[in-house]
């Protein structure tokens, strides 16, 4: 095996052990620690996706989180207090919640990423950002639920199978869940449409000459990612059973963006490092201090200033050669 | 509807779009001429706002507080260009958004170590209280016309530096072709320096006068920093004019919208579902515009000419 595949595997065997072993050993506390990590990774991996392969440094990914954990909220509130009869979507059931979140978030950024994707650079990240702004707003105002305050979801999602109530059983599922979508990504870079992807990247003058229309091949990519953060919302409900605007604001946004930087730019384990140092700095930091985010800010200017390539460039996982992780 | 109410709420869009082009002209002067995305920019907002508040109780009165904070601002923003964006210049757009994001939280929770997790309210002075009484029914309360004229005098004073004085000249020089206003021998980091400055007392001043009316508050910058973003993505990322342009429209949309959005909707639907459907709707109309804007014109109303 390659330095990177050892590397790679030795992470998720740890995150399939080490929070598993501490929880029967009467520390559940990290079993918590390491579902958020999880189920971050997960989104983070869908932002690396778009960011460190496709070049679009999207500000606004975080709206695709909460889209996905209100598609298990807002049904499971119906199906408690009632309303909304339509199609049979006030339920508890599951695969309803997954479906609704996957729907709304491929047509949420099917519009807004076609909108987005004619601009370029600057204007790219400002407008995604706009626009999952627009949402944290849209939700605050819409007082059914919850508004500013958000919503405590009183029953979580039901899976044939599985009882998510169960700390053990959820983190399974997100566990898997992270290995099906970095298997899943691994295997899109790799094709010949994550191929066109990453040429249109470096060079997209180049890729437009060879006869690729860009903007589908990147708004295919921009759903795509959009769709795998709503399946790490949907978790994200099933973990936190409570839903708010909160999950979508810009500064989500920010941290996910930093925990592909942190990991390293367009390498398939990145996110999950850079989730892993992430969460791990802020549990500890904010356990010395209220005042944590000072120096947590501090060390997120730092990395950017003075180490290039994050995480994986230090334990030298950059195997995307020159050009990697310059959007 | 009746004409006070649509006059009161003209004026109160009026006074939140000269806020906004005080925040936003800082962000679009440093994004043309430095080539810099600061998203700490409306850090300096509610920076200015809590050192003018903190100073109001230390001196006992709000004007010479503003006076007094408005230097110190400028101090915040010079260390700031001084020591953090200035090593970022070279770098990518992704590094200046990630810096600057660490940056708030530093200066938020800075802010927070220094005045505590409260919000600071200000009093007003009695010679800037009470109504402006204009004629018989036309009635406008003193400080929002003063904010309204401060804002005004600041976006002319900003279009007289630009387009009438010597730094006017270099600054618009320095957008088109930085390296050529080095060769010819000016000193391209010390104009940097100013300009930086120059959007920190600009929103630092906007966050000082809407104190009275809210007050000064740690999560002000980042209510503001995103509209001011739609603003200067409608305006034309570069352009002041555009921004100005871009600012009023915003404010007053945004306004107008929330106040009579649930009447104009009633015109065409029920009565009940535009109750319920206007506060979510109002809330997106800016995001809205600025999508129908991009829609037709990606680089802006008003695209910068050189770039």
């Amino acid at each position: 095996m390659t330095r990177s595949n050892w590397i790679t595997t030795l992470v998720l065997a740890a995150l399939a052990v080490v929070p598993l072993g501490l929880y029967y050993a009467g520390q559940p506390f990290w079993l918590d620690i390491a579902s958020r990590l999880v189920i971050l990774a997960i989104a983070a991996a869908s932002l690396n996706f778009i960011l460190g392969y496709g070049g679009m440094v999207s500000f606004g990914h975080a709206a695709y989180l909460g889209l996905g954990a209100y598609a298990v909220g807002i049904p499971v509130h119906h199906s408690i207090f009632g309303g909304l009869d339509v199609l049979g979507l006030a339920t508890s059931n599951g695969w309803v919640h997954l479906g609704l979140g996957l729907l709304v978030c491929a047509v949420f950024a099917l519009i807004t990423g076609a909108v987005s994707l004619r601009t370029k650079g600057v204007y790219f990240i400002m407008i995604t950002m706009a626009f999952s702004q627009m949402l944290y707003y849209a939700l605050i105002s819409i007082s059914t639920y919850g508004g500013d305050d958000g919503l405590t979801i009183m029953s979580r999602s039901e899976l044939p199978g599985l009882a998510l109530d169960d700390p053990v059983q959820l983190y399974a599922l997100c566990f898997v869940s992270l290995l099906v979508v970095l298997a899943l990504l691994r295997m899109v870079v790799n094709s010949r449409f994550g191929q066109v992807l990453q040429g249109a990247r470096g060079n997209p003058q180049r890729v437009t000459m060879l006869g690729f229309n860009i903007f589908h091949y990147q708004l295919v990519a921009y759903v795509l990612a959009a769709m795998v953060a709503g399946y790490a919302g949907f978790l994200l409900a099933n973990f936190t059973a409570y839903i708010s605007p909160e999950m979508m604001d810009w500064t989500r946004s920010g941290e996910l963006m930093f925990m592909v930087i942190l990991g390293g730019v367009a390498v398939l384990v990145g996110p999950v490092l850079g989730a892993a140092a992430f969460i791990l700095v802020e549990e500890l930091l904010s356990h010395f201090t209220v005042y944590w985010q000072l120096p947590f800010g501090l060390m997120l200017m730092l990395v950017v200033l003075y180490s290039k390539g994050g995480l994986a460039q230090w334990l030298r996982l950059n195997q995307s050669g020159p050009g990697g992780g310059k959007p | 509807m009746d004409g006070s109410l649509l006059l009161m709420q003209v004026i109160n869009g009026l006074q939140l779009g000269l806020l906004l082009f005080m925040v936003a002209s800082g962000l679009t002067l440093v994004f043309g001429i430095l080539d810099f995305v600061n998203l700490a920019h409306a850090s300096l907002y509610m920076v200015g706002a809590m050192i003018c508040a903190w100073l109001s109780y230390l001196v006992g009165g709000f004007v010479v507080a503003v006076l007094l904070a408005l230097p110190l601002t400028a101090l915040v923003g010079w260390a700031i260009e001084r020591w953090v964006a200035r090593r970022l210049y070279a770098r990518n757009h992704l590094d200046h958004v990630l810096a600057t994001f660490g940056l708030i939280l530093v200066l938020n929770t800075s802010a927070h170590l220094l005045w505590g997790p409260e919000g600071i309210p200000v009093a007003l002075p009695d010679y800037l209280k009470g109504q402006l009484v204009l004629g018989d029914d036309l009635v406008l309360p003193k400080y929002r016309v003063i904010i309204i004229a401060a804002g005004l005098l600041a976006a002319l004073g900003l279009f007289w530096l630009v387009t009438r004085t010597k730094l006017g000249m270099l600054i618009r020089a320095g957008a088109s072709n930085r390296q050529m206003v080095a060769a010819l021998g000016i000193n391209i980091e010390l104009l940097f320096t100013v300009v930086f400055s120059l959007g920190a007392v600009l929103a630092g001043l906007a966050g000082m006068l809407i104190t009275p009316i809210t007050e000064a508050s740690l999560g002000m910058g980042n209510a503001i920093i995103i509209t001011a973003f739609v603003v200067i993505i409608v305006g034309g990322i570069g352009s002041i004019k555009g921004s100005f342009v871009a600012a009023l429209l915003i404010g007053m949309i945004d306004t107008l919208g929330r106040s009579f959005l649930d009447v104009a909707l009633g015109w065409v639907f029920s009565a009940n579902a535009a109750e319920n459907s206007a506060p979510a709707i109002s809330a997106m109309l800016i995001y809205i515009i600025m999508a129908l804007v991009l829609a037709v014109k990606p680089q802006g109303l008003f695209p910068p000419k050189v770039r």
